[in-house]
């Protein structure tokens, strides 16, 4: 099988050239989210390009759509597009690879980028799968700082009305939003006691091990009557010392020393995941 | 008097077509009366989603639907659905490009006596703002069957304006010419030209009536789709008369006014007046009133009309 850690560094190390050379992006939350569409895409998904037009394939909405270089860097890997033509491109004027999933792109189904949408997207596209007795599990990602916009609760509350257990909502839970640590801009916890309330089961692993979040996914597939919450606890800039925990990362663009320094990070990272 | 509003023409297209097009839903924000769906509900409970009073996951609900193949119609009062879940509008339906029809039921000053948290008097400026959003108030219910009947046969986003009412029928079952996207001319004149919407096409078109015992002849068009606008049919009723009247239960901004008066001003060059609501919380009362009160019936038109023509 694919060494899906060494994989997810070397992803990042695409995010790293992309948000370099376009000059912006959301470089903390693209870090801490890898480890999770990593595990969608290449062990729980069956979503590719040669399935779109599959009324039975999984859907996916990234819902915080800023963490979008990651996105494409997994959906390049997948085979939507080619990663030289997104790193080169992303962000530049005219391009098609613009600061948020647009669905105009292979393999993006909903565009996003305004917080508080993607859960309740999947909810009718869960609702679509009960209607028409389809067995395909719809997934979202949210991010944490997310969780104040009110539309994600009414969100929360359909979901267990309905027990969508063909629905699994994963929240990016690394503590950090734009103006410092969540639990001070608006405090969140407990996530595990808030999401339970609403009727869903909650699992909550290390959201940067890829075989605990495999595992989840898996659990999250065997549970009926109600949908799951995923708290996959991240490291916000996980892969470099250089940019871990630190919520000024939100959207840094690394400078040509820093830049260095991650990509030697994340090579020695990856490197040490291929021997493990 | 018709005693049935547009809102039941809705469900009445729906629950018949749905018996043929098993991927209708119909989804409601705890409005399944108000938008005279309880029928749809009752008889087809597999195609009705309740998403209680929440109007941002009803949209966002309907688009997620949509993008799965159904055909989802969200009827919500229009004030609420305009403005509490417009960013859902613009990014899940409108950007994202689903198949989705909102209803705005109950709007205008439906809602007369209510205030002004209940009116409606922005939606076409908000709606018609959004790219690939498009904005329609049919003006009585054969018309707003044919609408429905047109919008279940493409695949874009909507925004649908009802008045909570009856209304006055404007055409019949046998006679109701409708194409798409294309104003329809109740009558023909040489002097003033009425454009007008939703429930003000009625007392337009008895405008022109009170027109004709003055001599004066009109044209008047019904433009329930105001977005897209029918520019040809604008600038052919403007160029064979003197001046444009344009009448909408509607802010005086953005509406079919402001559009009528672009079109106008760049492509035939007339004097148009646009009859609306004020820029301002209307006075209480019923819908009738309240129209009364600001001239929008068939005297008040006639009256504006027919100064425009002696001038």
């Amino acid at each position: 099988m694919e060494n899906l850690k060494a994989l997810s560094f070397e992803l990042r190390k695409n995010v790293v050239r992309m948000i370099k050379e376009g000059k912006g992006g959301h470089i903390g939350g693209d870090m801490s989210v890898m480890d999770t569409l990593v595990t969608l895409y290449f062990r729980q998904m069956n979503i590719s390009p040669d399935n779109m037009d599959d009324p039975d394939r999984d859907r996916f909405v990234l819902s915080k759509g800023h963490s979008v270089e990651a996105y494409y860097a997994v959906l390049a890997a997948k085979g939507f597009f080619p990663i030289e033509e997104v790193i080169e491109k992303f962000s530049k004027f005219g391009s098609k690879y613009i600061g948020h999933p647009n669905n105009k792109l292979p393999g993006i189904e909903m565009n996003s980028g305004s917080l508080g949408h993607g859960l309740p997207v999947c909810i009718g596209m869960a609702l679509a799968g009960k209607m028409d007795k389809r067995d395909y599990r719809v997934y979202t990602v949210m991010g944490d700082g997310e969780l104040a916009e009110g539309s994600v609760w009414e969100g929360a509350m359909a979901a267990g009305h309905y027990k969508l257990d063909n629905l699994c909502a994963v929240i990016d839970r690394n503590r950090l939003q734009i103006s410092g640590c969540t639990e001070d801009v608006m405090a969140h916890d407990s996530q595990e006691e808030r999401w339970k309330s609403f009727g869903w089961h909650v699992i909550s692993v290390n959201g940067n091990e890829i075989d605990e979040l495999d595992a989840a996914f898996n659990e999250a597939k065997a549970t009926k009557g109600k949908p799951t919450l995923v708290l996959a606890n991240t490291t916000k800039g996980f892969g470099s010392p250089v940019m871990e925990n630190k919520a000024g990362w939100h959207h840094h663009v690394p400078s040509e020393e820093e830049y260095a320094q991650i990509m030697a990070d994340l090579d020695a990272r990856r490197e040490a995941a291929l021997h493990e | 008097m018709n005693k049935i509003p547009n809102r039941q023409a809705i469900c009445e297209v729906l629950m018949e077509n749905v018996k043929t097009d098993k991927d209708i839903v119909v989804l409601c924000s705890d409005s399944r009366g108000s938008a005279s769906m309880t029928p749809f509900a009752d008889t087809y409970p597999d195609h009705f989603v309740e998403v209680g009073i929440a109007e941002q996951n009803l949209v966002s609900i309907s688009a997620g639907l949509a993008k799965c193949g159904k055909k989802p119609f969200a009827a919500s009062p229009a004030c609420f659905l305009s403005t509490r879940s417009y960013e859902q509008a613009k990014v899940d339906c409108a950007y994202s490009n689903t198949n989705v029809t909102l209803i705005g039921i109950s709007g205008g000053i439906s809602y007369g006596a209510l205030g002004m948290s209940h009116h409606s008097a922005q939606d076409i400026a908000a709606m018609s703002a959004i790219p690939n959003m498009r904005v329609y108030l049919p003006s009585d219910r054969h018309q707003t069957k044919k609408l429905i009947e047109a919008l279940l046969k493409d695949e874009k986003p909507a925004y649908i304006r009802v008045g909570r009412n009856p209304v006055e029928d404007i055409y019949t079952e046998e006679d109701c010419p409708f194409v798409m996207d294309r104003a329809t001319v109740l009558c023909e004149g040489t002097d003033v030209a009425i454009v007008a919407c939703g429930e003000m096409v009625k007392p337009a078109f008895d405008a022109a009536g009170l027109l004709k015992e003055q001599g004066i002849s009109a044209t008047v068009l019904d433009m329930y789709c105001v977005k897209p606008l029918d520019k040809e049919a604008v600038v052919k009723a403007a160029a064979n008369a003197k001046a444009v009247v344009t009448v909408e239960e509607h802010a005086p901004f953005g509406g079919l006014g402001s559009m009528v008066s672009q079109v106008v001003g760049s492509e035939c060059p007339k004097k148009v007046v646009n009859l609306a609501l004020p820029d301002a919380p209307v006075i209480t009362g019923t819908s009738k009133e309240v129209f009364d009160y600001y001239g929008l019936n068939a005297e008040g038109i006639a009256k504006t009309a027919a100064g425009l023509v002696q001038e």
